[in-house]
């Protein structure tokens, strides 16, 4: 399953990243393989969405969430 | 100014660095709650102990040391090569205590490229409230360097802080972080080798980054090259691993240095608003309202004091008028300088109360909310929603807002931005359109309280922001993507805004604007008003001749216009009257005269120039005493081809259109040069920009008249 699929208040645990490059960037901001992340809200127009990981907010588009593989 | 000692600000975005530059150096760099505010270097200067001057330099927000933007390049730029000016015999690691993990990885990686580091742990407030306890002894010595608390928004531990910069040892002293040596042995001890460094991070960095870095010769890129295809070098895959083990090292460092006892965390109260703010249905409505909110206000709130500017300069020019004696020079300073300067300083309150409102948006945090809501829309267009920053702040100017498009990471968003960003109205076209409208729009109520003018105005800047998302769309499909575009921010919480700083920022803005534009109105004032009193000699002899004839006659009624003919006849002869007829057969489908085309050739320049170029014009031009404010002027002008009153309708809604498209700002022009470092895009936006402007007019004069 990928971050894009869960629901505002659902919750998970990163487990790896499908893509290369924007895992670089990801890990950077703070979410690591075994973090837990939870989808906060999404935009009104149901994209791009915010997640709380690592103790702050992060937002970043559906396209990108799908990158990070969840438990 | 000769400085002992060199340090760089450096730390994730929207950590403070800012906030603690302009404590340590008195200076005003800009603040705002929003990752990515600074996009520049900025240098200013601070006492170090009773003796010392240290050289302070403020940077963009960077969370790691291989940048995803342009602004963030700019920290390894200056890091790495230390032949560059800004190049620091010191860094302060300014880091967000509420956040400290995250934070300290870029710490990890400046730490190991060797330069002495101390440790700034910031919002040291907002830690305390969450209830984080963390210890800092342990952790400076965990680390191996000097670890201070601060608070820079409350002017907290500053004084510790210049201390441990005064004792700051010249040699670096931090502990060796995470074993580098094993990302990629052989690439690293062979660049090491080319290059000469026996530091294995750099030396890794430069493998990874040689390309963007310009202190290499074009054969040791190309040996470069060679090592990184010789050993395999996969840049992605390295970077994770070096993050990977760099967290982990973390992990050991910062195990029993945070207590958390759990108080109220920050962001349930940001939570709680964004509930409301970026709501399904409320969000939008929300943001249009407080759009609304803002046009309102630059209006009503701004009429009494702009009232009691335009009388103050109306009573100095009849002041003028009747102390100085009559002359040439008196004409030139009252008419084209005093009146010049009245048709700016007449803005103050409008621009600051713009400025004030864009503050207070930024200082808040709300701005990134509206990032975040709008990208869905702006990337349809080709934009992102980071976009949106630049456009807003190009209402009050597009110069700083393309300089802060840097913050975007995709460079074909970037571009898009910064190619559409002129085309949304920026305060200097506020004059025109206020102008114009008053001749225009009568002064009416609809529904009894919204004034029609004031709605026409919005509607200019509604038409302009449609213009600017469609001409971005247009290129979307014109502009080659070099990769793919991506949208990842970090949210701030929600700051109470700063008073002092919204006071300051529209002080600050109003000044600059009164002084830009006033060279350039002084300037151009002078010239065009020499230009416009002075021609061919024959020309204006033949006229003094004709007129001296008609004096002779005695004809009562020639006589009594007599005054206002000639000199009418000679601005027409001048030598601004010979170029704006040049041009007239250009314009004149777009409903302006000969007048009209003078204003928008000195407009070209800089467009805040139109009201006092129309003023000196129809000050040169009549006789007529009375009218001394600049619309009463244009109220009475006929059009010097058919007599008839020229501010119609569809000549002033033509005019307001080719204000509202044509690229008439120097500054922006030679702003998108340095920021694209090519002539091409500037060149495009010239030449598109001015094609709108001259169809939108053409087809709404065609329609209207
Ligand atoms: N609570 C709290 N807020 C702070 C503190 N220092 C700065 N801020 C706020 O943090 C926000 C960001 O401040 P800046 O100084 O612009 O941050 P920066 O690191 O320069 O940001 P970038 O230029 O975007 O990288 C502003 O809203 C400040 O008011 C602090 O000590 N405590
Ligand atoms: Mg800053």
């Amino acid at each position: 399953m990928n971050l894009s699929q869960l629901t505002p208040g659902e919750r998970g645990t990163i487990v790896s990243f499908t893509d290369l490059e924007m895992s670089v960037k990801l890990m950077e901001m703070g979410c690591l393989p075994g973090e837990i992340v939870e989808v906060e809200r999404f935009a009104p127009l149901g994209d791009p969405i915010a997640i709380r990981v690592a103790g702050y907010q992060l937002c970043l588009r559906k396209n990108e969430a799908s990158v990070i593989i969840i438990s | 100014m000769a400085a002992d000692l060199k340090i760089a600000l450096v730390g994730n975005p929207n950590t403070g660095k800012s906030t603690l530059f302009n404590l340590l150096t008195g200076l005003n760099q800009k603040i705002g709650n929003f990752p990515g505010i600074t996009v520049d270097k900025k240098t200013g200067f601070c006492k170090i102990g009773d003796d010392k001057t240290a050289e302070v330099v403020d940077l963009p927000g960077t969370y790691s040391l291989y940048p995803k933007s342009k602004d963030e390049s700019i920290v390894f730029q200056i890091l790495a090569d230390r032949e560059n000016r800004s190049h620091p015999d010191l860094i302060v690691l300014v880091a967000d205590a509420t956040n400290l993990r995250r934070n300290l990885l870029l710490y990890t990686q400046v730490a190991d490229l060797q330069i002495p580091v101390i440790l700034a742990l910031n919002m040291t407030d907002m830690a305390k409230k969450e209830g984080l306890a963390i210890d800092i002894d342990q952790l400076s010595k965990n680390l191996g360097v000097q670890v201070v608390a601060i608070s820079a928004r409350n002017n907290i531990g500053l004084k510790e802080l210049k201390e441990a910069i005064a004792n700051a040892p010249s040699i670096p002293t931090q502990e060796p972080g995470t074993d580098i040596q094993v990302l990629a042995p052989e690439a690293i001890a062979a660049t090491g080798q080319l290059i000469k460094t026996t530091n294995p991070y750099f030396a890794l960095q430069v493998l990874h980054q040689h390309s963007e870095m310009d202190i290499y010769t074009p054969e040791q890129h190309q040996q470069l090259n060679q090592i990184a295809s010789e050993h395999n070098f996969e840049s992605s895959k390295i970077q994770t691993a070096e993050t990977v083990a760099r967290y982990r090292y973390l992990g050991t460092i910062l195990s029993g240095i945070i207590t958390d006892t759990g108080a109220q965390k920050k962001f349930i109260m940001s939570d709680r608003i964004d509930k409301v703010l970026t709501h399904k249905v409320w969000g939008f409505a929300i943001f249009l309202l407080i759009l609304l909110f803002v046009f309102n206000a630059i209006f009503s709130w701004s009429a009494y004091p702009m009232d009691m500017i335009e009388e103050g300069f109306a009573r100095l020019t009849d002041l003028g008028h009747e102390h100085l004696p009559e002359g040439m020079l008196t004409d030139l300073l009252l008419d084209g300088v005093v009146a010049g300067l009245g048709g700016i300083v007449i803005f103050i309150p409008q621009i600051a109360i713009l400025f004030a409102l864009i503050s207070i948006m930024e200082d808040t945090g709300y701005m990134a909310r509206v990032t975040f809501m709008m990208d869905r829309i702006m990337r349809k267009f080709g934009l992102s929603g980071k976009s949106v920053v630049p456009m807003i702040g190009s209402l009050a100017c597009a110069v700083p807002s393309i300089m802060s498009a840097r913050n975007i990471e995709n460079w074909k968003d970037r571009i898009i931005t910064i190619m559409v960003a002129p085309l949304v109205s920026c305060s200097a076209r506020l004059p025109v359109y206020t102008l114009l409208i008053s001749l225009i729009i009568p002064d009416e109520k609809v529904l009894g309280f919204i004034s029609l003018q004031a709605l026409t105005l919005m509607g200019m800047y509604l038409i302009s922001i449609i213009a600017a998302v469609l001409v971005a769309f247009v290129m979307k499909f014109l502009i080659k993507a070099k990769e793919k575009s991506y949208f990842i921010m970090e949210m701030p919480v929600y700051q109470r805004p700063r008073w002092n700083n919204v006071l300051l920022t529209m002080y600050e803005k109003s000044k600059t604007f009164v002084f830009e534009a006033g060279k350039v109105i002084i300037a151009i004032s002078i010239v065009l008003w020499v230009m416009a009193s002075f021609g061919p000699s024959d020309r204006f002899e033949r006229i003094d001749q004709k007129y001296e004839k008609i004096e002779l006659q005695q004809d009562s009624l020639a006589i009594s216009t007599l005054e206002r003919d000639r000199s009418a006849e000679k601005l027409e002869n001048s030598y601004v009257g010979i170029l704006g007829q040049t041009i007239e057969p250009a314009i004149r489908p777009l409903g302006f005269d000969w007048k009209i085309g003078i204003a928008l050739i000195t407009s070209f320049a800089a467009r805040e120039a139109f009201v006092g170029t129309m003023a000196t014009i129809y000050s040169v031009d009549s006789a007529d005493e009375e009218a001394t404010t600049i619309r009463n002027k244009l109220k009475g002008a006929t059009d010097a081809n058919t007599g008839l009153p020229l501010f119609t309708f569809a000549t002033g809604f033509s005019l307001m259109l080719f204000y509202a498209f044509a690229m008439q700002c120097m500054s922006t022009v030679a702003i998108v040069y340095r920021e694209t470092k090519s002539w091409k895009w500037p060149m495009i936006q010239l030449v598109y920009m001015t094609a709108l402007a001259y169809f939108a007019s053409l087809i709404a004069y065609q329609l209207l008249r």
